[in-house]
């Protein structure tokens, strides 16, 4: 189930729909998840208000971004941290392997980050010989699973109790137990030698405040606290767009996320992070190095279309509401962003090419767009991206381009739906030719030739089609309907 | 009032009888119905799956034929193609002279129960049927316009007709349109969600307001051999058994 790509996006979603366990596991968790987050919702007065204000925010931070940036570095600096800048995956995780080898650095423990799930940072610091630890409980299963998360903020929602369980006797050497309390008690065991032991913390940004230079970090099991704490050295890890303008804006923020996401009014902790300490005897790190990954999004900000994009803070409520996520759930996407955000971000970051599948992987019902907490239109996004994928293979018409037949088609259907002579001709020959197909009135299950024709086999493998109508309704219009006046 | 029927090429093919059933509604509240035979398509498929140019020749050709009619409202049944033609607009943005059209044509397009309910506030069409039935909310009318006391008003003051609530009614059906055929496996395992619920429901019939969705339904319905009928709004309103 691991490691699959974007490209066979088809194949992973066909293994997925035949996994009852996963299936049961996704059907509880997001339906569980989405009854929590609308009830949230209802704990604020005005929750659509609150919506408008984030992306009002979110759009005016996007548009001056390089101005917020320099003032949230400015005071970062000013009060001790230092400031590294990625191009790209490869360059931060190579400035995070050289800051933990410069400070000959053997353990690190990490938070929850989705911005080095994006690097894959924990390869690039195994190949350096450096131990990571993850310490967020979910991760921390993901981690001895050796798979990867499947959701945005509940990385091992694809598991069930029994597994976790397995996986704990099998690696930890537990005794066999289904007490949820046991296994967390053992990873909290686990895991509390690891912080004291760590030379290094990384972990992720919620939010960067420009005006102070704090960072901002969210989460309910103390983990982040420890890690960003305990260590001599934090690295925090955040996508350029991460900034918000005003430690006020918070106010809307810390309202937004946690009831998107989890469904609470506020996370267990909320870490506020400026600087590093200024008295030596204070607790918390003495060195705060801030990576500000790039890695595509500048080329995102720069498109007027896709720009919205950047305002996802990453709650992960669109996977939850999404009926594809339902099914399938976040590994076959094949991309460490699933579900609708995913859909829409991946490509973006990987290029089309290989992620073409992913903005067709959606029935636009639009559950996405209606959750979303700053309003992100995410089925005009994949409608965007979808055009972008068709006029991209348009050079290539002749080649062996998978998007051949399907162009043609169009054309076809273009040339039929502006001349209505030929349209209505269409529906007569199909009207003859379904006499093949049409059996008690209704076309059932495909043999023989028939099946040639691809989208009817494959509508038909599952439902029955009405078959075209004797006499289509303009004929009904023409023969009695249009001087049946009353 | 003047209205023209756009009584979408699925329905015109496929499903005639909701066209005549909106003729039959709409004639019944007072309006005076035109059928303008040069319409086809909206260019819904072609703009879903990525073919601009396609949808774009055709969405043209929808608005020069409308623009000629001198009618109060464009009429459909159908919230997904009405939601298209709302959609039109994003078609033209680098295109003045055009936009201007397309959104002249979005303002006075309307898909049927937003019409009665909206326009002419009618919600009592003066139906019956006898039997216990649900609603289906079809995505695209739901949450494109925002379609979801206007349907229910209607079939509440259905004589004769039990209305239920069904779980999840707000959740996708797995139509999809291309997403059917291209993924079909899952469009199937969405769609078995919304049957399981249907089956709950313990109804005569499912209702709904675009006639794709109710393909998708209905075909599933049929393959499992279930006696739940499938019924589009249009026909649930034309229906007098009294």
């Amino acid at each position: 189930m691991n490691h699959v790509t974007s490209e066979t996006f088809d194949e992973n979603a066909k293994a997925a729909l035949a996994d009852s366990q996963l299936r049961g596991a996704l059907r509880n968790a997001t339906s569980l998840f989405g009854q929590r987050r609308l009830a949230a919702t209802k704990t604020v007065t005005d929750w659509e208000g609150l919506r408008t204000q984030a992306r009002t925010i979110k759009d005016d931070v996007l548009l001056h971004l390089d101005q917020y940036l320099e003032k949230f570095v400015a005071h970062a600096e000013s009060r001790g941290a230092q400031f590294h800048w990625a191009r790209d995956a490869a360059e931060a995780n190579s400035i995070i392997c050289n800051l933990a080898k410069q400070r000959g650095a053997r353990t690190i423990v990490k938070s929850k980050s989705m911005t080095t799930e994006e690097t894959h940072l924990n390869v690039a610091l195994e190949a350096a010989n450096i131990q990571v630890v993850e310490t967020d409980l979910g991760e921390y299963i993901i981690q001895l699973a050796e798979e990867t998360p499947s959701h945005i903020i509940v990385p091992a929602i694809h598991k069930t109790k029994r597994q976790i369980a397995e996986l704990f006797t099998e690696e930890l050497g537990m005794a066999p137990t289904d007490d949820v309390d046991k296994l967390t008690r053992t990873a909290r065991e686990q895991l509390r030698n690891r912080f004291a032991a760590a030379d290094i913390g990384i972990s992720g940004v919620n939010f960067g405040i420009a005006e102070t230079g704090t960072i901002v970090i969210l989460e309910n099991e103390g983990n982040i606290r420890l890690t960003t704490s305990l260590p001599r050295v934090h690295i925090a890890v955040m996508g350029i767009e991460k900034i918000l303008p005003r430690f006020a804006d918070l106010d809307i923020f810390l309202k937004l996320l946690p009831r998107s996401g989890t469904g609470q009014r506020l996370t267990t902790y909320q870490s506020f992070i400026t600087g590093t300490k200024t008295d030596k005897n204070a607790e918390g790190p003495e060195e705060l190095h801030v990576v500000m990954l790039d890695n595509g999004r500048s080329r995102m900000l720069a498109h007027p279309v896709t720009r919205q994009s950047l305002a996802c803070i990453r709650c992960g409520a669109c996977l939850n509401a999404c009926p594809v996520y339902q099914q399938i759930g976040g590994h076959a996407y094949g991309s460490v962003y699933p579900g609708p955000i995913g859909a829409v971000i991946t490509p973006q970051l990987m290029g089309l090419e290989k992620t073409q599948q992913l903005p067709y992987a959606s029935s636009l019902c639009g559950a996405c767009r209606e959750v979303c907490p700053v309003k992100i239109d995410i089925p005009r996004l994949l409608l965007h991206l979808r055009s972008e994928i068709t006029e991209k293979s348009a050079p290539n018409v002749t080649s062996a381009n998978p998007r051949t037949g399907e162009r043609l088609a169009f054309k076809v259907w273009q040339a039929t739906m502006t001349r209505p002579w030929l349209y209505e001709l269409s529906g007569k020959l199909g009207r003859l030719f379904q006499g093949l197909v049409v059996k008690n009135g209704r076309i059932g299950v495909l043999k023989g030739p028939a099946r040639l024709a691809t989208p009817l086999t494959a509508w038909t493998s599952g439902r029955d089609l009405r078959p075209i109508e004797q006499q289509s309704f303009r004929e009904l219009w023409s023969k009695e309907l249009a001087h049946k006046k009353d | 009032m003047r209205v023209s029927l756009f009584v979408t090429c699925l329905v015109d093919q496929l499903w005639s009888s909701v066209g005549a059933s909106s003729v039959e509604v709409l004639r019944r509240v007072g309006c005076e119905v035109e059928f303008d035979d040069r319409q086809t398509c909206c260019a819904q498929p072609a703009f879903n799956t990525g073919y601009r140019q396609e949808a774009r020749e055709v969405a043209k050709r929808f608005i020069s034929i409308y623009e000629d009619s001198k009618v109060d409202a464009i009429v459909s049944p159908s919230g997904s193609c009405t939601a298209m033609v709302h959609h039109y607009p994003e078609l033209f943005a680098e295109d003045a002279e055009w936009l201007k059209r397309a959104q002249a044509i979005a303002e006075r397009t309307h898909e049927l129960s937003s019409f009665l309910v909206r326009v002419l506030k009618v919600e009592d069409v003066g139906a019956s049927w006898t039997g216990r039935l649900t609603w289906h909310d079809a995505c695209h009318g739901l949450r494109d316009l925002n379609l979801k006391s206007e349907p229910r008003s209607l079939i509440k003051n259905v004589r004769g007709a039990e209305f239920v609530e069904l779980d999840n009614a707000d959740s996708c059906c797995g139509f999809g349109g291309t997403f059917s055929v291209k993924y079909p496996e899952i469009s199937l395992a969405i769609l078995d969600q919304k049957i399981e619920a249907i089956e709950r429901a313990e109804v005569k019939a499912v209702v709904s307001g675009d006639a794709s969705c109710l393909m998708q339904i209905g075909g599933r319905l049929s393959r499992k051999g279930s006696q739940v009928k499938v019924m589009h709004i249009a026909e649930l309103l034309a229906s007098q058994e009294a």
